[in-house]
């Protein structure tokens, strides 16, 4: 377990500097001077050049590309052109709107797909079964925020039951807080919880077809205890790393729906760094979610290795 | 010689056609997709009325026998934007899983061929790749290099690229050991010959069905990124930025919301359907179990 833990590490990290990488040079190459941004149109040759020198905007690639490195590492993201405040505090302050939609998104997509997914598989071949998965087609067609649109004008514009968009911040109370996320998130888990749903009960039906299935059936056991205690074990690790995978869907997805409900999460900070040319912001916040991706992924595997030994052998 | 492959080449087809038409998803899949691209292409020749001129007098009406899905905040007919919207939908999915085919099935199947280090290399790459999330890296690129169909195009093909490298390649691999392919190479022909005349026939059916996901997975990015305001830029419409008009309207206007949207998930239902059909009539050894 632990050479396996090694092995997985080792590849981790060069993902992680390749992808960091990757996101330094595409940054490289877009043209504008972030020095002539921040000090605007107005500025004088000779103070463009002293704050390149002070930003270490003249230093060699490699040097600049470690230094961000090594920043990013020590929780030193840089100083935003256009707020002129440290990267770190911006995402902070919106990672506390981001972070909870998305877990709250990943929670009601499993607690919605589990349940559906077993109990599809548990009436496989029959109308209701046949209800779900038509269901769960239509619920993978559906762009998440135009499901976002349609959320907000029955629940916010018609019964007036929560808040159409807008964040009131956690100091305003839990659950106000809490309410202003709740569509969001609904409008996130729908889709992924199609597919999880799909994931859950084709992996069950796999599982079920397993000769130790046909053991527990044959001395005895109830259909009910065999499909809880054996079945649904074994195949719930495929659902555990397509919910690893969904992780970054999620993340990515909230990008977009935090603009549906004006919620000032790290999406709409990225697309304000975005027109406000404001490239540092864009560039942390872009490596932040790779990041996160690679090191989730990551432990789904290790899970996944430490709940089946055959697969550390890889 | 010849006769013979031509007939069993037909015998293929019939059987394929017979199995096709009791499919019921392809046959739904093919329908829808068939309704879609045809609105499409009639576009080109006739819309109800023009798209790109705004009459004020007509604006946000409902639903009616003049207009039959409404007008928008400009009084142009949403039933016309939503048929010249299809095309670049279409184009733009269609262009992203082109570049996915042509860029990541050579590579693919380069890297099935030569195994080893090539392989380790190409695998690890589209590693690092899938580990951006794909909408998040398309809102980068487009935001970078400008927004724009062109650079939506993009941002969508580049994340098609190890999707087709790596279905091409585990095609690939299972195929390399086969009988065939050993007495082709026993009859010294090379790698790459050996790749277009044996590997790529067998393949297609593969990459047909994962053509066929990336296809409705693009028009929902499309989508996505014109909702944003990167994506397709007025006025050229698109179902994408018809939403996001839609949204400040929400409260006088849903059918500006709920119309374009309905038309994304019909599309992207009809291609659903048909790359499951097909992936059932195709191949029954990739069948699910039902």
């Amino acid at each position: 377990m632990l050479s396996y833990a090694l092995r997985r590490i080792a590849v981790v990290l060069i993902t992680l500097l390749a992808a960091s990488a990757i996101v330094f040079a595409v940054l490289e190459i877009v043209p504008g001077d972030p020095a002539r941004l921040m000090l605007g149109m107005n500025a004088g040759e000779d103070a463009i050049a002293a704050l390149r020198e002070q930003m270490g905007l003249n230093q060699p690639l490699l040097i600049r590309y470690f230094s961000w490195l090594g920043g990013l590492l020590s929780g030193d993201f840089g100083r935003s052109y256009t707020y002129s405040v440290p990267v770190i505090d911006l995402v902070r302050e919106r990672l506390v709107v981001s972070l909870p939609l998305a877990l709250m998104a990943l929670f009601l997509s499993t607690a919605i797909a589990i349940p559906v997914g077993i109990f599809s598989a548990s009436r496989r071949g029959t109308a209701s079964d046949a209800g779900v998965m038509a269901a769960t087609q239509l619920g993978i067609a559906i762009p998440n925020f135009w499901f976002a649109l349609l959320l907000v004008y029955v629940f916010a514009v018609t019964l007036r039951l929560v808040p159409a968009g807008g964040f009131p911040g956690w100091q305003a109370g839990f659950w106000p807080a809490l309410a202003s996320l709740l569509l969001p998130a609904i409008a996130l888990a729908l889709p992924q919880a199609a597919i999880l749903s799909r994931v859950t009960r084709s992996a069950l039906l796999d599982v079920m077809g397993e000769d130790y299935i046909r053991t527990a059936r044959a001395k005895g056991l109830p259909a009910n205890i065999v499909l809880w205690r054996h079945a649904l074990r074994n195949a719930l690790i495929p659902v555990l790393t397509i919910l690893g995978l969904q992780f970054s869907f999620l993340l990515a997805g909230t990008i977009i729906i935090e603009n549906v409900f004006y919620l000032p999460g790290l999406g709409r900070l990225v697309f304000q760094a975005i027109t406000q040319r404001d490239l540092i912001v864009v560039e942390s916040v872009v490596v932040l979610l790779v990041a996160t991706v690679i090191i989730v992924n990551f432990l789904v595997d290790l899970a996944y290795a430490w709940a089946d030994p055959r697969l550390r052998r890889r | 010689m010849e006769e013979e492959l031509i007939a069993l080449e037909h015998e293929d087809w019939r059987h394929f056609t017979r199995k096709a038409f009791t499919n019921r998803s392809f046959l739904a899949g093919a329908l829808i997709t068939a309704v879609v691209v045809a609105v499409a292409l009639f576009s080109f020749a006739w819309t109800p009325y023009d798209v790109t001129k705004l009459v004020i007098a007509d604006r946000l009406q409902s639903p009616n026998a003049a207009h039959w899905f409404g007008t928008d905040h400009f009084g142009r007919d949403i039933l016309s934007m939503i048929m010249v919207g299809s095309r670049n939908s279409i184009a733009v999915a269609l262009i992203a899983v082109g570049i996915g085919i042509a860029v990541g099935v050579p590579l693919g199947c380069w890297a099935a061929a030569k195994r080893g280090l090539a392989d380790e290399v190409l695998m690890r790459a589209s590693d690092i790749v899938f580990a951006f999330p794909a909408l998040l890296s398309a809102v980068m690129i487009t935001a970078i290099f400008g927004p724009g169909i062109v650079n939506a195009i993009i941002a969508i093909g580049i994340f098609n690229i190890p999707v087709f490298a790596r279905v091409a390649r585990g095609g690939a691999l299972a195929l390399w050991p086969r009988e065939f392919v050993l007495a082709a190479r026993a009859s010294g022909k090379r790698a790459g010959l050996i790749t277009v005349q044996h590997i790529l026939p067998n393949i297609a059916n593969l990459l047909l069905v994962q053509g066929t996901i990336q296809f409705s997975l693009g028009i929902l990015a499309e989508a996505g990124l014109s909702y944003v305001g990167l994506g397709t830029q007025p006025p050229a419409p698109s179902w994408g930025r018809m939403l996001f008009e839609a949204q400040t309207m929400m409260t006088i206007a849903p059918h500006m919301a709920i119309v374009p949207g309905l038309a994304i998930i019909v599309t992207v239902l009809g291609l659903n359907l048909l790359g499951d059909g097909l992936r059932d009539v195709l191949d029954p050894r990739l069948r699910r179990q039902r």
